[in-house]
């Protein structure tokens, strides 16, 4: 089998080799060399202590319980607002299906600032909570908090374009077979939005997980108690402790690889139904 | 009576789709709704269902008025034209769907499941999903999927619209032999006038959300009710004359004038088959080269010219043709057998007038 | 009156269809949208302004003008001047090679292409770290040549670079691919040349999607903190970038710390106003293309409805 099918279209060497050399030169061999780094400097059994270290162990658990209980919120409040957004005409749809994607455009850590203020003793909302005892600000409470403002757009955008290309008569096949919409958004159009919902859930877990900037101003950074795994190797690096930085960062990386190869399986999946 | 509407109309915001439209469908009939794109046959099939409300006029289930009856409660079967199958469920859960939501008993379930598949010639499909099928069986899935609950009525959104050609015509057949094996009350929309005349027991004709007219293939073959009719259904050729010196004419052709004065405009039509040719020059009035010889199979279609140009186009059976033994680039003679003065407005038919003795009006059919 | 008792009565009717949910479920669902959406991004957006200003409009511009706020503001769009062509030129590069061409390991590289997406920003700076950090492999070489990265703004721009790597690919890729190689291959049969098709045939096609992924790739390089926190060694005045500037005045004086944070909010706002724009042009761009499609379509009538046509006689 050839390595290229035939194309009267020119550039293929040209193009091939920039994007190798480009990728290589700012991916592949930077992470090339924090795992060559881990394996020839560290020993497996360093690296083992260094992993599971109790503050790294604490960090791991806040970090993928936040992120998940984030993501899980999203995949709810985003269902309903992709759902509202595409099926309903109302005043302020254009306006907030643009807003969808602030936390997107929004910079980290100007996220992070302005809900640490929101949720803080005297914030817009802390100054109603915190006397309520619902604590946000620096407790894991805050964490999920921004993990969820970060994680939201990434649910909305991949249901949104599969909710607009439901065919309306499949909904009105299942009213002819006398399903009721609840019972027809249960069995019919849920099932169908599924591969792109849990597609939507990976990418809103998974940035979740690598979330620093936003989480940093709101967590309070409490070790073993609202301290998440970015935090805990960022301050390793600031105390110079870079073996321990870099086997939490290797095993941070190895979570996200399982997570993005997850990702591409489930897009395959999603596609079975089509032909 | 299965099916009754009264002056039903719906309007979407400013455009009438549908006007003031009556008819009535008989327990057990198989009936065309027919008509060009946009002419209201598809939103009256909706209404029927419940999947649109009228905005004028009364519409009637055995009996009962339906207007406010949500469609879930209609107790109809509906197959859209895209099929619209469950795609995420097998062939065997799409067609228990509307018997679950019925909550139908297991075991009744699978039994009316498996005598479907069984009926429809999809054994051994059950486990397959929908994209797994192709066009034929997906559009039986949906005919089974749509009778499962044994509605009292049956509507097929331009069923045979999606497959190609060659299925087309065993599916037309299929239809036939599956509505006289269930007699279900069965209406389908079309917009096709062959498929229309071949499948149904009474064809219902629309135009602009109008009804044009109801009838049996037969009545509206022979019998259109207006000039949009005899067109729509192929067998309207119209030429128009001007009346001078007591003449209808145009190019070589000439007519009597039919009471239109002088000066005016005297539409007839006629149809295709109604031109006669001969190879003998002198045998008929008029001359023409024949032009071009298209082949449809059994049918032939013909392009005459006349010396001063007008063209004319007819049709002819084959072994009619044979017996001519003419070839394209020959001369012929002809002329219209027989036409029907079409008034000016274009919506009436005058009877039609024989031209010559010979009236026969079964050719062609 | 009457028209309104109509319209409610159309309301009815349509949710009487049962395809489609009652009003006041449509009600309750827009209502929790809102609200949630409300909370958390109205609230969020607002409450930077009110925060800036909070201490008035003076100690406003005078937290703007602060020099070490100024060369801040002076490396962010240094950065992203730096990082966004070079990613640009890729994204350009990557979608062609990608779109137009077929061979062994085309998934490997795409998924490698969006590998950055993926990983956690703080480690992204890490990275760099380990490669030109004094501990790293090339430490004592850089220090022996006097060559700063770590901690000076080439390792800031490389961080940038890196977070930021995917985003004009990935909006391209799709769009070319969909785009198919018809055209450019009827440009090759006219005689074009390799690059003439690509600017001339390629490039208008792809401009949208294009501007799209800079602006993306601008808002993220402008705002990124994780990445650029690790490799800038906090130097005030110096590798401060705006979002490194927000996290130090927010210990010494949160109205400035929220004056910086205004800046960088106005530019989220005017990215968001960008994209909405684009996406409405390309929604047009693509409406037009169908029109014109499915007038193509009509005169291709169905096979039957062509019958009636051919019994009008007609006068040549």
């Amino acid at each position: 089998m050839a390595f290229k099918k035939p194309s009267p279209l020119p550039g293929f060497g040209l193009s091939l080799g920039y994007t190798v050399f480009y990728l290589s030169l700012i991916v592949l061999i930077p992470l090339g060399a924090l795992f060559f780094r881990v394996v020839t400097h560290i020993g497996f059994e360093d690296f083992w202590k260094l992993a599971t270290s109790t503050r790294a162990v604490a960090s791991y658990k806040l970090t993928f319980g936040a992120s998940f209980i984030a993501a899980v919120i999203n995949a709810i409040f985003g269902t309903l607002l992709a759902w509202v957004l595409t099926r309903y005409t109302f005043p302020g749809r254009r306006l907030l299906d643009a807003l969808v994607d602030f936390p997107f455009a929004l910079p980290t850590a100007v996220a992070g600032l302005t809900l640490a203020d929101l949720f803080s003793e005297r914030g817009w909302l802390g100054q109603f909570l915190v006397p309520m005892g619902i604590k946000v600000a620096y407790t894991s409470l805050g964490v999920i908090v921004a993990l969820t403002f970060i994680g939201m757009p990434f649910i909305v955008r991949t249901l949104q374009p599969v909710l607009e290309n439901l065919e309306r008569e499949v909904e009105e096949a299942a009213a002819t077979l006398g399903a009721g919409r609840l019972r027809t958004f249960w069995s019919v159009v849920l099932p169908t939005l599924m591969p792109a919902l849990l597609t939507g859930f990976a990418l809103s877990f998974a940035r979740a997980i690598g979330e620093y900037g936003s989480v940093v101003f709101i967590a309070g950074n409490k070790h073993s108690e609202s301290e998440i795994t970015p935090l805990l190797i960022f301050l390793r690096l600031e105390e110079y402790d870079y073996t321990g930085a870099m086997a939490i960062a290797v095993v941070m990386l190895l979570f996200s690889f399982v997570l993005l190869i997850g990702i591409n399986l489930l897009e395959r999946w999603a596609s079975r139904f089509q032909n | 009576m299965s099916i009754e509407l009264r002056n039903v109309s719906k309007q979407f915001g400013q455009v009438r789709a549908v006007e003031g439209v009556t008819f009535t469908v008989k327990e057990g009939e198989l009936v065309a709704l027919l008509g060009p794109s946009g002419g209201g046959k598809t939103t009256v099939l909706r209404m029927i269902a419940g999947l649109e409300t009228p905005t004028g006029g009364d519409l009637f289930i055995r009996g009962e008025r339906m207007n406010d009856v949500s469609v879930q409660k209609r107790n109809i079967g509906f197959v859209f034209q895209g099929y619209a199958l469950f795609k995420t469920m097998s062939v065997r859960e799409n067609i228990a769907f509307g018997l679950k939501i019925k909550k139908w008993r297991t075991a009744d379930i699978e039994a009316r499941v498996d005598e479907l598949l069984k009926l429809f010639g999809l054994d051994g499909l059950g486990a397959r999903y929908p994209h797994q099928l192709s066009g034929g069986q997906r559009q039986r899935v949906a005919i089974a999927r749509a009778l499962a609950p044994k509605p009292s009525v049956l509507l097929l959104d331009e069923p045979f619209g999606a497959v190609d050609a060659k299925i087309r015509q065993e599916l037309r057949e299929w239809l036939v032999r599956l509505h006289h094996e269930l007699n279900v009350t069965t209406i389908f929309v079309t917009h096709d006038q062959e498929e229309a005349l071949e499948v149904s027991n009474r064809i219902v004709i629309f135009s602009r959300g109008k009804l044009e007219q109801i009838g049996t293939p037969r009545d509206v073959y022979e019998k259109p009710a207006n000039e949009f009719v005899a067109r729509f259904i192929g067998v309207l050729n119209v030429l128009e004359l001007k009346v001078q010196n007591g003449q209808a004419r145009l190019a070589e052709l000439s007519f009597p004038t039919h009471g239109v004065p002088e000066g005016n405009t005297l539409r007839i039509g006629f149809r295709p088959y109604a031109v006669q040719i001969s190879s003998q020059l002198g045998e008929y009035r008029y001359r023409a080269t024949l032009k071009h010889i298209f082949f449809l199979g059994v049918l032939l279609r013909l392009e005459l010219e006349t010396p001063s140009g007008l063209t004319i186009r007819t049709r002819i059976i084959k072994e009619e043709f044979n017996r001519l033994g003419i070839a394209e680039g020959a001369e012929v003679s002809f002329q219209i057998r027989e036409y029907r003065v079409l008034s000016r407005e274009g919506d009436s038919l005058s009877a039609e007038v024989p031209v010559a003795q010979l009236v026969s009006l079964a050719e062609g059919i | 009156m009457a028209s309104a008792a109509k319209s409610r009565l159309n309301r009815i009717s349509r949710s009487q269809r049962g395809t489609e949910e009652s009003p006041w479920v449509r009600a309750v669902l827009i209502g929790i949208a809102l609200l949630f959406s409300g909370l958390f991004l109205l609230l969020p957006l607002a409450n930077v302004f009110a925060q800036a200003f909070s201490k008035g409009y003076a100690h406003y511009i005078k937290a703007l003008v602060n020099p070490d706020t100024q060369s801040a503001i002076v490396l962010t769009l240094t950065v992203a001047i730096i990082a966004v062509p070079l990613n640009l030129v890729f994204g350009v590069v990557a979608a062609w090679l990608i779109a137009k061409f077929d061979f062994t390991g085309k998934a490997l590289l795409l998924t490698l292409i969006d590998l950055p997406f993926s990983v956690s920003p703080v480690v992204s700076g890490l990275i760099y770290v380990v490669l030109f950090g004094l501990q790293g492999y090339l430490g004592e070489w850089l220090l022996d040549h006097d060559i700063k990265i770590i901690f000076a703004v080439p390792g800031i721009v490389l961080a940038t670079v890196f977070v930021t790597f995917p985003f004009v690919a990935r909006e391209l890729i799709p769009l070319m691919q969909a785009q198919g190689s018809d055209q450019e291959e009827a440009a090759l049969t006219l005689g074009a040349s390799g690059w003439q098709t690509f600017w001339k045939v390629t490039m208008p096609s792809i401009k949208w999607g294009l501007i799209y992924g800079v602006i993306l790739c601008n808002a993220r390089a402008m705002g990124e903190f994780g990445a650029v926190s690790v490799v800038s060694g906090h130097i005030t005045g110096m590798t401060d970038t705006l979002s490194l500037r927000v996290e130090k005045l927010y210990v010494e004086d949160v109205a400035a710390a929220f004056a910086s944070a205004s800046v960088l909010a106005v530019l989220a706002l005017i990215t968001l106003g960008l994209k909405t724009w684009l996406e409405h042009r390309q929604a047009a761009d693509l409406a037009r293309a169908q029109a014109v499609s499915l007038e193509a379509e009509d005169t291709d009538a169905p096979p039957r409805a062509s019958t009636p046509s051919d019994s009008t006689a007609a006068a040549a």
